[in-house]
């Protein structure tokens, strides 16, 4: 597609301007690929999952034995301890998450300290996971240990605190996920936040109102649907987290009430067994795999049509 | 109107502060208080995992770790140079898949079709993607090619990052496509060019910072995940022969050191995650200085 440099026929030109566009053709392929790769994704595994989807229907999701030199499966520890788990890294970042959302959209502290803050949550989301994990082992499997003594110890009766306290327990992994979804949590509920039109905030001004009355009563509610767009989008990212979790949490397939023994995650489970699993092994962890991208993909799906009904609505107003 | 307004309230113009108007100042400052203190805590895992990423990792840090393999179990010395150029090989053959397609596709629906009922599949295609837990583009890969050719291969790790990589790349480069203003498509058109110049002389020069910087932070991620590698490219003590046998990455590396009972190994894992993290660090500020130095 040289430059033309001398004289060219006219009739030329016209044929290779009305001739196909082999690039407008290209690029159709890549957009078909980039559609049918999450097609052959989901594909693959429900093929490789079909012995086992066969063999235990949907008992497998109720089934809470996971024993695989007895060929018995069923993951409903894992599926219990993977709605636990990002509960309550939920519980721990989403309030956290919010405020550092409302510090950095308002003016607390000068620009600089905001802008550091920024910075640091957007470090802590580029540590990798398994970054996250191995400073987990040694720094918070120790503290969850006194603390878990402790807690059992005097409140050992309630069940959710309940001896004996190990390190790799339900606790510690939502502790550390609740450190790796707070940038998610952050920075949509800070895009929300910063969204929300100026002349809300100074009309609230205008009526007599504190900055915490114009945040509580006029700002929060208007960015709303966002800030719950983040914590359902960052509920999906702690459902699919998987190396800091299979490092943390003990992957055990017995089913407690309490905080401070081991769990299992899906993720953990298939991060844990797949090297070497073998035959219906393999099948039903395609199936616990399955199982995993239905649900991240439900709450993602949900999380987004929330964060589009919330930008509709905001356009509206602006 | 003075008197309705002094009938309403007669300490309106007096500066007196009222009981509840000092309640209420009270209560905006503990507020503003608890709301910094908690911003400032988020310092702490940070400043926590640095520290300890410098005092645990450094003090290995030596030249053999970039040029030795690993050790065996128990025993010490040697280094992770075979897993330093695995990371980097599996995330170039994952480069080579997924930014082609990444980049090509946003073309499309940014370019050629906006609006069509494609272009719209492919967004949400490519949002449901970024969703996808990173472990699900591993069980992929180990459906789709350690199964088939049945062994562990830098080509399956390569695949499960390229799907990783796919939706961040696509996003980013439509981002950047739209970034370019109409008024330089117009003008191209104006002076004769077709769709296809302007596409490749025009939209893509003025775009391409823009599209580098989303292909770095998906260098920068990629490199950091082990999820994807554990069962696909799997480890090795050894120096890779070929793209089709076990190959040692940084990730996976620190995953295995990190629960053996040996202090050596251990340590070899912070040095390694200290490592890792100056990558994606590095990968990360590229990016964004590519993205600056534009804009």
């Amino acid at each position: 597609m040289s430059e033309p440099t001398k004289p060219v026929n006219p009739d030329d030109i016209q044929e290779f301007r009305s001739g196909m566009d082999f690039f407008r053709i290209l690029c159709w392929v890549a957009a078909v690929c980039a559609v049918a790769i999450l097609a052959w994704i989901v594909g693959e595994i429900f093929q490789a999952a079909w012995p086992a989807i066969q063999k235990f229907g949907f008992g497998f999701m109720t089934d809470s034995a996971w024993v695989p030199n007895r060929e018995r499966f069923g993951v409903a520890p894992f599926l219990i301890g993977t709605a636990v788990s990002s509960l309550i890294a939920i519980l721990f970042a989403a309030p956290l998450g919010i405020a550092i959302a409302i510090f950095l959209s308002e003016d607390f502290l000068p620009v600089p300290i905001r802008q550091t803050i920024r910075f640091v949550v957007e470090m802590l989301a580029a540590i990798p996971s398994v970054v996250y994990g191995l400073w987990g082992i040694f720094v918070i499997i120790p503290i969850m240990q006194v603390i878990g003594a402790w807690a059992s110890q005097h409140w050992g009766g309630v069940p959710l605190f309940a001896g004996p306290a190990y390190g790799n327990s339900m606790l510690t992994a939502s502790v550390v996920l609740a450190i790796m979804i707070l940038p998610t949590i952050t920075a949509i509920s800070r895009s929300a936040l910063v969204a929300v039109p100026k002349t809300l905030r100074e009309g609230a001004y205008a009526l007599g109102a504190t900055r915490w009355e114009a945040i509580l009563g006029v700002i929060l509610p208007t960015a709303a649907p966002g800030i719950v767009a983040s914590v359902i989008l960052a509920m999906g990212r702690a459902m699919g987290e998987t190396m800091a979790v299979a490092m943390l949490i003990g992957n055990s397939s017995r089913l407690t009430w309490s905080l401070f023994s081991p769990a299992g995650t899906l993720a953990g489970l298939l991060a844990n067994q797949f090297g070497e699993a073998e035959g219906m092994q393999v099948s039903s962890l395609m199936y616990a795999a399955l199982i995993l991208v239905a649900l991240t993909l439900l709450v993602n799906m949900a999380g987004e049509w929330v964060l589009r009904y919330f930008q509709k609505q905001t356009a509206g107003i602006r | 109107m003075s008197a309705v307004t002094a009938k309403a309230d007669p300490d309106f113009f007096q500066n007196t502060e009222s009981r509840k108007s000092t309640l209420r100042a009270w209560g905006n400052r503990t507020l503003s208080t608890i709301c910094i203190v908690l911003s400032l805590l988020t310092l702490v895992p940070l400043i926590s995992i640095i520290f300890l990423l410098i005092k645990n990792g450094a003090p290995l840090l030596s030249w053999s770790i970039f040029t030795e393999l690993p050790p065996a179990a128990g025993m010490v010395g040697g280094g992770f140079a075979n897993a330093i150029i695995g990371t980097f090989v599996m995330v170039g053959i994952g480069l080579i898949f997924a930014a082609p397609i990444g980049v090509l596709s946003a073309v499309y629906i940014n370019e050629y079709n906006p609006y069509g009922r494609l272009s719209n599949t492919v967004r949400f295609v490519a949002k449901l993607l970024t969703g996808i837990p990173s472990i699900i583009c591993g069980v992929f890969a180990f459906a789709a090619i350690v199964a088939t050719t049945g062994t562990f291969s830098a080509w399956a790790g390569g695949i499960a990052l390229a799907v990783l990589m796919l939706p961040t790349i696509l996003l980013t480069a439509e981002q950047a496509l739209m970034g370019v203003q109409s008024a330089f498509r117009e003008a191209s058109y104006g002076l004769g060019a077709t769709k296809f110049q302007t596409i490749t002389r025009v939209v893509m020069p003025d775009a391409l910072p823009a599209i580098m910087t989303g292909i770095m932070l998906a260098v920068a991620r990629a490199a950091g995940e082990t999820a994807p590698l554990i069962f696909t490219a799997l480890f090795s003590q050894f120096w890779a022969k070929s793209l089709q046998e076990p190959t040692a990455s940084l990730a996976v590396l620190i995953y295995n050191f990190s629960t053996v009972p040996f202090p050596h190994q251990i340590q070899m894992a912070w040095t390694a995650s200290l490592v890792l993290v100056a990558l994606v660090t590095i990968a990360n500020v590229t990016a964004q200085l590519v993205f600056t130095k534009k804009h």
